[in-house]
């Protein structure tokens, strides 16, 4: 008996492009089981060669902020303009350091 | 060589990264850990001096610089464990080797902070050397350690200018305060130039950890640049440079400098500086002390897996 595909479990597939870099996140896909998920997403997701690493993660096992609470979310670190290094207004023969 | 060994050495040479899943010698992996938890231990120790002058700071706003300041250093120090921990060794582990006096940690952190000034000095100095390390060790070849690297680059900058502009207020004060900012320059000179280690034809890792990118630019290389840099920023504070042999050299396109004082080096790096067994104490009795929120957490998540298990039954 196989199950339709949108009960079958949500995976979220990151694809790192070039050795080095971060795995970056490109979508998500149904599958049964990890194994299977990391197959499909090679077929979905680099049929062209897009990375030479793949990561699968079921989505039900991320948590994530919300959005919609950004505001306050991020709130504690908006008043502190200090913490980027513009801030600080240096003379010009060593403004480069 | 053993085809695994012949797969790590072309992606070395083809300037690809080794990333933790990948075939590594077993020498690799110890260098690594041993570089990694070594720069871990020297961002989290590295609180420690300038967290000392945290509720003593001139104003309101330097306060709270230095606390973001201190606050990035222990995120450093994360980064850089997590990185270390890809390798295979437990986060407990490190702790206990740093505490043990088993790994070592920047000696530069050894030197007491005595006045204010010594808290811009070692924003501008300190961090500055640091920076330049560090930007030579975005390209080293282990993936998560590069791009440790790269993150903590895009942070210090404010690290280092924070600490340069607090300089200038000094040195452009009082007469008073300008000879406190020479002073700290004084002092923090010379260890900050010790920052990038022994004379390559000393040092017991170099030549592998070249071989093998993980460092990428040798310990004089790293050195000279920074005493070039330095120069004009000594300058525009409109201070003494300490360094009485420092002169241009056309030829070479680069500064020549006095020796260092390698003696003290030695002898800071082997438990005899001002500070060691302070610092050293100091994260002791933090760690003893923190054990209660660690069996806090413990105690709750026991108590949100038994509700779990009483409300699934
Ligand atoms: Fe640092
Ligand atoms: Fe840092
Ligand atoms: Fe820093």
């Amino acid at each position: 008996m196989t199950k339709p595909t949108e009960k079958l479990e949500l995976f979220e597939v990151f694809v790192r492009s070039k050795r080095g870099l971060d795995h970056k996140h490109v979508g998500s896909l149904h599958a049964e089981d990890h194994e299977q998920a990391l197959e499909y997403a090679r077929d979905c997701y680099t049929r062209r060669s897009e990375g030479v690493s793949l990561w699968v993660v079921k989505s039900s096992d991320i948590v994530a902020s919300q959005e919609d609470d950004a505001d306050c979310f991020y709130d504690p670190n908006d008043d502190k303009p200090y913490r980027h290094a513009t801030y600080y207004v240096l003379p010009e023969p060593v403004n480069n350091m | 060589m053993t085809p695994e060994e012949q797969n790590f050495m072309r992606k070395i040479e083809a300037e690809e990264k080794i990333e933790p899943k990948d075939w590594m010698p077993e020498a690799y992996r110890k260098n690594l850990i041993r570089q990694i938890s070594q720069h871990a231990h020297s961002e989290v120790i590295g609180m420690q001096p300038e967290g000392n002058w945290i509720t003593r700071a001139p104003s309101l706003r330097r306060k709270a610089v230095l606390l973001s300041k201190v606050q990035d250093e222990a995120g450093h120090g994360l980064y850089l464990y997590s990185a270390a921990e890809t390798l295979g060794i437990s986060r407990s582990e490190m702790i206990e080797q740093l505490q043990t006096g088993k790994a070592k940690y920047s000696s530069i952190f050894n030197y007491p902070t005595l006045t204010w000034a010594d808290v811009a000095a070692i924003g501008w100095l300190v961090d500055g050397a640091a920076i330049v390390n560090q930007v030579s060790l975005q390209r080293t070849s282990y993936g998560p350690y590069s791009r440790g690297m790269i993150r903590i680059c895009k942070e210090e900058s404010f690290h280092q200018r924070q600490g340069y502009e607090a300089m200038l207020a000094l040195a452009k004060g009082s007469p008073e305060q300008k000879a406190m900012a020479q002073d700290a320059l004084n002092r923090f000179y010379w260890p900050a130039l010790m920052m990038f280690g022994p004379h390559d034809s000393e040092s017991a890792h170099s030549q592998k950890s070249m071989e093998w990118k993980i460092k990428r630019e040798t310990n004089d290389d790293l050195r000279q640049k920074f005493i070039d840099q330095t120069v004009k920023q000594i300058e525009v504070l409109g201070l003494e440079h300490p360094d009485q042999n420092l002169k241009w050299n056309e030829e070479r396109g680069h500064y020549d400098s006095s020796d260092l004082n390698w003696d003290e080096f030695w002898s800071v790096i082997n438990g005899n500086g001002h500070c060691n067994r302070q610092r050293i104490e100091h994260h002791v009795a933090a760690h003893e002390e923190g054990e209660w929120v660690r069996d806090a957490i413990a105690a709750y998540n026991e108590k949100k897996r038994a509700k779990q298990a009483q409300n699934a039954a």
